[in-house]
């Protein structure tokens, strides 16, 4: 099982120091938390991607790349890659690309936006979110998986002889995490394509993720990817860590207070009580974490929210160093303690790659020399099937 | 939805945004409940009934408001009206309209909860001139949640404690009540039309399995790697 941490990449006030950082900073701040969290031992890092302030991350994999070039064993994903305002093409392009830069040491999960204008930013509209997401992710699952995709659907202008470069690590697309939190369409697609299925939950109450996730394992099934058990799933967690408990809700409770979302709300003891959200010691955190397993069934990736609501970069590596060292090493082991070998652990690309090829070599793509027709070709690659041939007219 | 059981008795659930103590609202509430009860146990019609009082979920709902979810306490109550067989919703009516506390309740409700649930409208004021706030206000609430409201609602001002016609009025009112809950309107709808209106994945309103998914809708066969669009050719897909 993975562990990890999950940034939302919001610029909030500090409320105790009562300064704001600036970009600059919580830009350095999100490369520094990756690569600690591979130094304290976690597995995941994943950043969102947001196109207003007051976030900072609209390009996630120059982040990621960044974060990829200076660990060696942290897998960098996103929570969440828009899959409605983004181009499928760029999305297909940018993440292969981020693939092989950080040497597959990556995956993605997919959202699809809940801020109305910036769907019109980018020339779209909220209310055909849903289909925009379905339609897009369709597009993009071929993209990976096609050398040559001709393609046309409602929303993206069509494609004829088109090919994504570069074509994905060892001809082994990336892997796909979809995220929502109440629509049944969205699972039914992760499950259609055996995809992973991600809870939020950090908001609401278990028993909100609870159905979804449900459905998402009994489709799962029907698709005939595996048991519903077997099934990929990933869940978010909050959590703020203190040796002693009242000493975590002591320093917690002023960002609790005015953190964006839940703010101003709720009492931090009522949240905690009906969320997932566990402010206390080690072991208030891993008893928590632990219920999650009993809610859900066995799964493959648990990530924290660690750095939002204005807490300081140093405060967020303290939490890491805690998880790290207190929490998740116990939870490793309570996790995996009964746990069925039939349950699979987070694809990896080590582990898509020998599923795909065995002992065999893994496919490189290696592009014919330019012989004129590339930009629209049926054979792009030197080891394209002959036999394939173009269904539009060549031009020449 | 299952067909109604004969033997269950129907479930009646009195709302009150009523505050004070004892508060008029409650009052109005009250004889309601003892009309229907009259009438329905007249009429050979079997009644559970519970009152659910708002106030002890005023800060429930002001949390609610800002989470998006609801407390326990919140919870139970959506869980009563869900299994609900007819309401009675009354309300104070404050600077002529539904009070707060009754419309941040309304809120909270899936949208699809009350469908074709037989409700009597009842609203208090302390003068005649926010008489129309039941039905211009409180008909429409419950329009939007296509709950089946009585013809007749009932507006208690201040003086109408001291009139006759009151009392005719909620007699009036609660035999139109016992009148729909008799006839099973309720069960007869949902059984025969519970697909064509809107549902929200997770609501109250579903307690069987996944029967609020419906596999054959475009945006199902998108998620599945179609094209997500009818064609002539294909037969006509229902919540389309």
């Amino acid at each position: 099982m993975q562990f990890g941490v999950f940034s939302v990449s919001d610029i909030t006030r500090d409320p105790v120091a009562g300064t704001t950082p600036s970009e600059a900073e919580r830009i350095q701040a999100a490369i520094a938390i990756g690569k600690k969290t591979e130094e304290v031992g976690l597995d995941v890092f994943a950043i969102g991607e947001h196109h207003n302030p007051p976030f900072f991350s609209s390009s996630p994999t120059t982040v990621l790349a960044a974060i990829a070039v200076q660990t060696k064993r942290l897998v960098l994903s996103t929570a969440t890659t828009l899959i409605t305002t983004n181009d499928p093409v760029r999305i297909a392009e940018e993440y292969a690309m981020l693939q092989h830069v950080s040497g597959g040491r990556m995956d993605l999960m997919f959202g699809r936006g809940n801020t109305a204008p910036v769907y019109p930013w980018f020339g779209k509209d909220i209310r055909e979110g849903l289909p925009l997401a379905l339609e897009n992710y369709n597009l993009l699952h071929r993209l990976w998986r096609e050398d040559v995709v001709d393609w046309e659907g409602r929303f993206r202008t069509p494609l004829q002889g088109f090919t994504s470069t570069p074509r994905p690590l060892d001809d082994v697309p990336p892997f796909v995490w979809h995220g929502s939190i109440r629509t049944p369409e969205i699972a039914e697609q992760a499950a259609y394509y055996g995809d992973g299925f991600f809870a939020n939950h950090i908001f609401a109450p278990t028993r909100h993720s609870k159905r979804l996730i449900d459905f998402y394992r009994q489709r799962y099934a029907h698709y005939g990817h595996g048991t519903a058990e077997q099934a990929i799933v990933g869940l978010g967690g909050q959590a703020f860590i203190a040796k002693r408990s009242q000493d975590a809700v002591r320093q917690f409770r002023p960002y609790f207070n005015e953190a964006p979302v839940y703010g101003n709300g709720p009492t931090l003891e009522d949240f905690t009580d009906a969320t997932p959200l566990t402010v206390g010691s080690p072991q208030e955190v891993i008893d928590k974490t632990l219920t999650f397993r009993n809610a859900f069934g066995d799964y493959q990736r648990q990530l924290f929210l660690i750095d939002h609501a204005g807490l300081p970069l140093g405060t967020v590596l303290d939490q890491l160093e805690l998880l790290g060292s207190e929490v998740v090493p116990v939870l490793r082991r309570e996790m995996a303690a009964g746990r069925p070998e039939t349950v699979p652990d987070a694809p990896t690309h080590a582990g898509l790659v020998k599923a795909k090829y065995g002992d065999a070599e893994p496919r490189q793509p290696r592009p014919h020399a330019n012989r004129g027709d590339n930009v629209t070709g049926a054979s792009p690659y030197q080891d394209s099937d002959p036999a394939f041939q173009a269904r539009f007219p060549l031009v020449g | 939805m299952s067909a109604q059981l004969p033997s269950r008795p129907h479930r009646l659930v009195v709302v009150s945004g009523g505050t004070s103590e004892p508060s008029s609202t409650r009052m109005l509430a009250d004889r309601i409940l003892q009309s229907t009860t009259s009438r329905a146990a007249r009429a050979g019609v079997e009644l559970q009934t519970t009152v659910l009082e708002l106030r002890p979920l005023a800060a429930d709902l002001a949390s609610a408001q800002v989470t998006g979810f609801a407390t326990p306490a919140l919870q139970a109550a959506i869980d009563r009206l869900a299994v609900a067989d007819a309401l009675v919703i009354a309300t104070p009516v404050y600077k002529a309209g539904v009070s707060g506390l009754v419309k941040s309740f309304v809120d909270m409700l899936d949208t699809d909860l009350l469908i074709a649930t037989p409700t009597l409208l009842a609203a208090t004021a302390g003068t005649a001139r926010h008489a129309l706030v039941a039905d211009e206000q409180l008909r429409s609430l419950f329009a939007y949640l296509r709950a089946l409201a009585t013809p007749t609602s009932v507006f208690a001002a201040s003086d109408d404690w001291g009139s006759k016609s009151l009392t005719e009025r909620i007699d009036r009112a609660a035999n139109e009540l016992v009148v729909l809950i008799e006839a099973g309107v309720r069960d007869s709808m949902r059984d025969t039309s519970w697909k064509q209106y809107q549902h929200t994945f997770g609501s109250a309103a579903t307690t069987d399995g996944f029967s609020d998914v419906d596999f054959d809708s475009d945006l199902m066969s998108l998620a599945t790697g179609g094209t997500g669009r009818s064609t002539a050719a294909e037969p006509a897909r229902s919540g389309s």
